[in-house]
């Protein structure tokens, strides 16, 4: 009986552990991918992928935390740079696109369909 | 209380995201990213990563998303989506969301991953061993990586240069 505290009875209120902060990258990463699929902006879609990518890395990071190590830091490290250097690419690409097409919403950038 | 400050930041983070998602202006959402940003940055402090939260601040919040306001602005989007698409891609696109929670939860639910605080302290709150592991074990990566940000610079200096109009062939 004495182990019927709110802890017990509601798991998630447990102390703060690893599967918290991977619950956390894991609704990030959904709420990313739910973007990327409903918005017809090219912009707002490549800022879902950032926010997916960013779930990725709190994850390595939670992980890293967890397991006593410093690998998964220095891993994150790279990932933000790479994604800052992947964020120049993609918005040149971007623009160069628009002064084609004139046009930023996807749903008019389908010459590609039959 | 760091239990209320994970529950405090992990909701700014995941409403900010939402609205990243779901509102129609371009230059809101960008905002809320900034603030979904931060809130990241709240966690990387919680997880005792203290430069990395240093480095999301000013990397992603201070030149990724700024660059997304100048090239928002630059283009000059009238209004925002039109609010075309079909019931059944948001039909889809949640049943996939659901799907995809559904996996990362079933893949942690039993797992034998310690639930109670990491043993330790700081284990890399000190810029040394982070310093040490990357100029030592990650020192190709960090050189690739260098070279990555070069060949990322001339790449978007050749997409954005403007040409000029191609000059006749040898017709005349």
């Amino acid at each position: 009986m004495s182990a019927l505290s709110l802890p017990t009875l509601l798991p998630v209120l447990a102390t703060i552990g690893l599967n918290h902060y991977i619950a956390v990258a894991g609704m990030l990463f959904v709420i990313g991918f739910i973007g990327v699929l409903l918005r017809q902006n090219t912009l707002v879609i490549y800022m879902s992928l950032e926010l997916m990518l960013n779930a990725a890395t709190l994850a390595a990071v939670a992980f890293s935390r967890y397991n006593g190590t410093m690998d998964g830091n220095v891993f994150v490290f790279f990932i933000i740079t790479v994604a800052a250097a992947e964020v120049a690419v993609g918005l040149a690409i971007i623009v160069a696109l628009f002064r084609k097409r004139h046009t930023v919403q996807v749903e008019e950038l389908g010459t590609l369909k039959n | 209380m760091s239990d209320a400050l994970f529950y405090i930041f992990a909701t700014l983070t995941l409403a900010s995201a939402i609205l990243v998602v779901a509102n129609r202006n371009a230059v809101n959402s960008a905002v809320f990213m900034i603030v979904s940003f931060l809130g990241m940055a709240s966690l990387f402090v919680l997880l005792e990563a203290y430069f990395l939260a240093v480095i999301q601040v000013l990397v992603y919040a201070g030149a990724v998303i700024v660059l997304f306001l100048f090239i928002i602005m630059l283009l000059d989007v009238k209004g925002g989506d039109r609010q075309k698409f079909r019931p059944i891609t948001a039909i889809a696109a949640m049943a996939a969301g659901a799907l995809l929670f559904t996996g990362v939860g079933v893949l942690f639910k039993d797992a034998a991953l310690q639930v109670a605080a990491p043993a330790g302290p700081g284990v890399g709150s000190s810029l040394k061993d982070f310093g040490a592991l990357l100029f030592t074990r990650y020192l190709l990566p960090m050189q690739v990586t260098g070279f990555l940000l070069l060949i990322a610079m001339i790449g978007v200096i050749v997409l954005s240069k403007r040409f000029d109009a191609p000059k006749q062939g040898p017709t005349a």
